[in-house]
């Protein structure tokens, strides 16, 4: 024929094959998981992917075929989405999430950590000598479902009853207990990340308010000589779940940190930084609400014996101190 | 960058990432209620699920009702609750079902993968901007003082609920500390090109450059639709487009009769060649009205 061929046409006819390759891949891929393709598929996934962005980059130049840029648009966004789009093995991805990143996250933050940690002692401690002078302040920390019958006009037995109670508690009861507890602290926990985001002034108010109630009930027990054995009854499972708290407290003043404090960059790229790590040390975190609440739901009731709580107790705080200053040490810039 | 302006014509959803080979992707941000459709299929299917589950539970594990059973349903509500949207925004690369439903995806802003800690940070704040909203609105009739706190409470999550609404890129409080935004996962089919179609009609038809040089780009394209068009009135269409082009062009028919569809593919590839050449020596003409 006289007439020129058109370059688009011939452009299309050379590479169509490559994009329906493609296109078949990603649809599959969707449909089932990466993990329906072969290992073949798989290596020539991004070898396709390549191909079919280089051919929208020319395409855009060289075509007005507006079907064949609409579709390579729309193949080249699929393509990486499936891509980039998240990693699909759980398994090992959770593995070098507890074994490298998140005790690293901890020590990228510990400042706000150590921050939130002050907090809720600092609470303790207000806690504790208002009601101490007055103990009508009691009833203002505590909450009713948390005080369990207890107040400052309780005899001494009373308060000790409740400080070894549930020894004789079915196991299935204390399950059901267990879970509460982990259910409803882990949520604290996330509020606790989550409302970071405003400036982190109620995190602040949660970590404190978590203090005034610990200082009301040492100064309820230290009233009656029995602090002793209150602080074993709170340290067996204490330990690590305040430090859990502490740590999600920390994890939103990382996210009020990004908002308050403005760096050379914008605010929204480092609230999205900073966003990310926080959030790593809250989900890690759950782990230690739920070891928190084995210990309280269990542990607690079941071991009355006031050393072993404090041995139990503190093992634990070594424990996970070891962690968080070794683990993954060295590994984990990458 | 005006060549990537032509193919996809603008509008105020479009946004452009760069993938990590530097090549920019275009992509259409999701619409606000397209994302609350989303949502609220999600939150059925977890209710839906929390309910059926937390019954059977209940009644199906032996024992009296205050064991396994209670402690099953506490944590399944936790379970969905906490982890049902990171779980599959993990799975199927930043998808829920309910996005999944609607075509939408959660993508990295920058453009690069979406990494899990960003799927978790986006999602644990729904406790604060979705589970909490939702327990309010259950837990209101109160006495005096909790209805005050409901209430302040209200006004700062109110605030929070109303920042998609506040940013050009609807941003909610989660896409901001994860650095993610909701796009529509496009769909698009590869249809059989236009100009190869007029190698089977048979004779040639010629146009003159000056004939060519009548129309631009935006025009080829709308007669590409036109020509792709199916459907009762795409005949009746196609020939009054044909008839508005032969005046305009002021074409001479050849003694052997051509059918409307013919000449319209025969313009088609032609202007298109014309326009394509002058593309590559960087004279592109957006539609009629621009000077050439």
């Amino acid at each position: 024929m006289a007439e020129p061929q058109l370059k688009s046409y011939d452009f299309r006819r050379e590479r169509e094959a490559t994009w329906t390759e493609l296109d078949a891949l990603v649809q599959r891929a969707n449909r089932s998981g990466l993990d329906a393709l072969t290992p073949d598929e798989l290596l020539r996934l991004p070898v396709l992917y390549r191909a079919t962005l280089s051919a929208l980059s020319v395409a855009r130049s060289i075509t007005l075929d507006q079907n064949v840029l609409r579709y390579l648009e729309s193949l080249g966004m699929r393509a990486y989405f499936c891509i980039y789009g998240g990693r699909a093995s759980l398994a090992s991805g959770l593995w070098r999430f507890f074994a490298v990143e998140y005790p690293a996250a901890v020590r990228n933050a510990a400042w706000p950590i150590l921050l939130s940690a002050a907090i809720m002692v600092l609470g303790a401690i207000v806690g504790h000598v208002l009601t101490a002078a007055n103990p009508d302040w009691y009833y203002s920390f505590v909450s009713e479902s948390l005080a369990n019958g207890r107040g400052p006009t309780s005899t001494a037995e009373e308060l000790r009853a409740v400080l070894y109670s549930g020894a004789d508690s079915a196991v299935e009861r204390l399950n059901a207990f267990a879970s509460f507890l982990f259910t409803h602290n882990a949520r604290i926990g996330m509020l606790c990340f989550a409302l970071g985001f405003f400036f982190g002034v109620p995190t602040a108010i949660l970590l404190f308010t978590t203090g005034l109630m610990l200082g009301a009930f040492t100064a309820l027990y230290a009233a009656q000589d029995l602090l002793p054995e209150l602080a074993a009854w709170l340290t067996i499972h204490g330990t690590t779940e305040l430090l859990a708290v502490a740590l999600c407290g920390g994890a939103g003043f990382v996210v009020a940190s990004a908002l308050i404090f403005p760096t050379r960059q914008s605010r929204l790229a480092r609230l999205a930084n900073r966003g990310r790590q926080a959030a790593k040390i809250v989900i890690g975190t759950v782990a230690l609400f739920f070891a928190a609440a084995l210990l309280e739901g269990f542990g607690r009731q079941l071991i009355t014996d006031m050393t072993l709580r404090y041995l139990i107790g503190t093992t634990m705080l070594l424990y996970w101190l070891l962690y968080f200053l070794r683990a993954g040490a060295g590994r984990d810039r990458d | 960058m005006t060549a990537i302006d032509d193919g996809i014509r603008a509008d105020r959803n479009r946004r452009e990432i760069v993938t990590p080979e530097g090549v920019p992707l275009r992509l259409r941000l999701a619409e606000r209620g397209e994302r609350l459709a989303a949502v609220l299929i999600d939150l059925t299917i977890i209710v839906t699920v929390l309910v059926t589950g937390a019954v059977a539970a209940i009644t199906l594990i032996p024992g009296n009702s205050s064991g396994w059973g209670v402690s099953v349903a506490l944590l399944l509500s936790f379970a969905l609750r906490s982890f049902y949207f990171i779980f599959f925004e993990l799975r199927w690369q930043g998808a829920t079902p309910g996005k999944r439903a609607l075509g939408l995806r959660v993508i990295d802003r920058k453009g690069g993968r979406l990494k899990p800690e960003a799927v978790f940070a986006r999602n644990l704040m729904r406790e604060v901007e979705m589970f909490l909203p939702i327990s309010l609105l259950f837990s209101f009739g109160g006495t005096g003082d909790a209805v005050l706190a409901n209430l302040l409470t209200l006004c700062w999550i109110g605030a929070l609920l109303a920042l998609p609404f506040f940013n050009k890129n609807r941003l909610r409080a989660g896409d901001l500390i994860a650095g993610t935004w909701v796009v529509e996962s496009p769909k698009s089919t590869l249809l059989p090109d236009m100009a190869a179609q007029r190698a089977m009609a048979g004779g040639p038809i010629r146009f003159t450059d000056a004939q060519l040089s009548v129309y631009g780009i935006y025009e080829l394209q709308t007669l590409e639709d036109v020509l792709r068009r199916t459907g009762p009135n795409a005949q009746e269409t196609r020939r009054s487009v044909a008839d508005r082009i032969k005046a305009k062009i002021d074409w001479q028919p050849p003694a052997a009769p051509v059918t409307d569809d013919r000449f319209l593919e025969a313009f088609y590839a032609a202007l298109r060649g014309h326009l394509e050449r002058h593309a590559l020596f960087g004279r592109r003409r957006r539609d009629k009205h621009d000077g050439v």
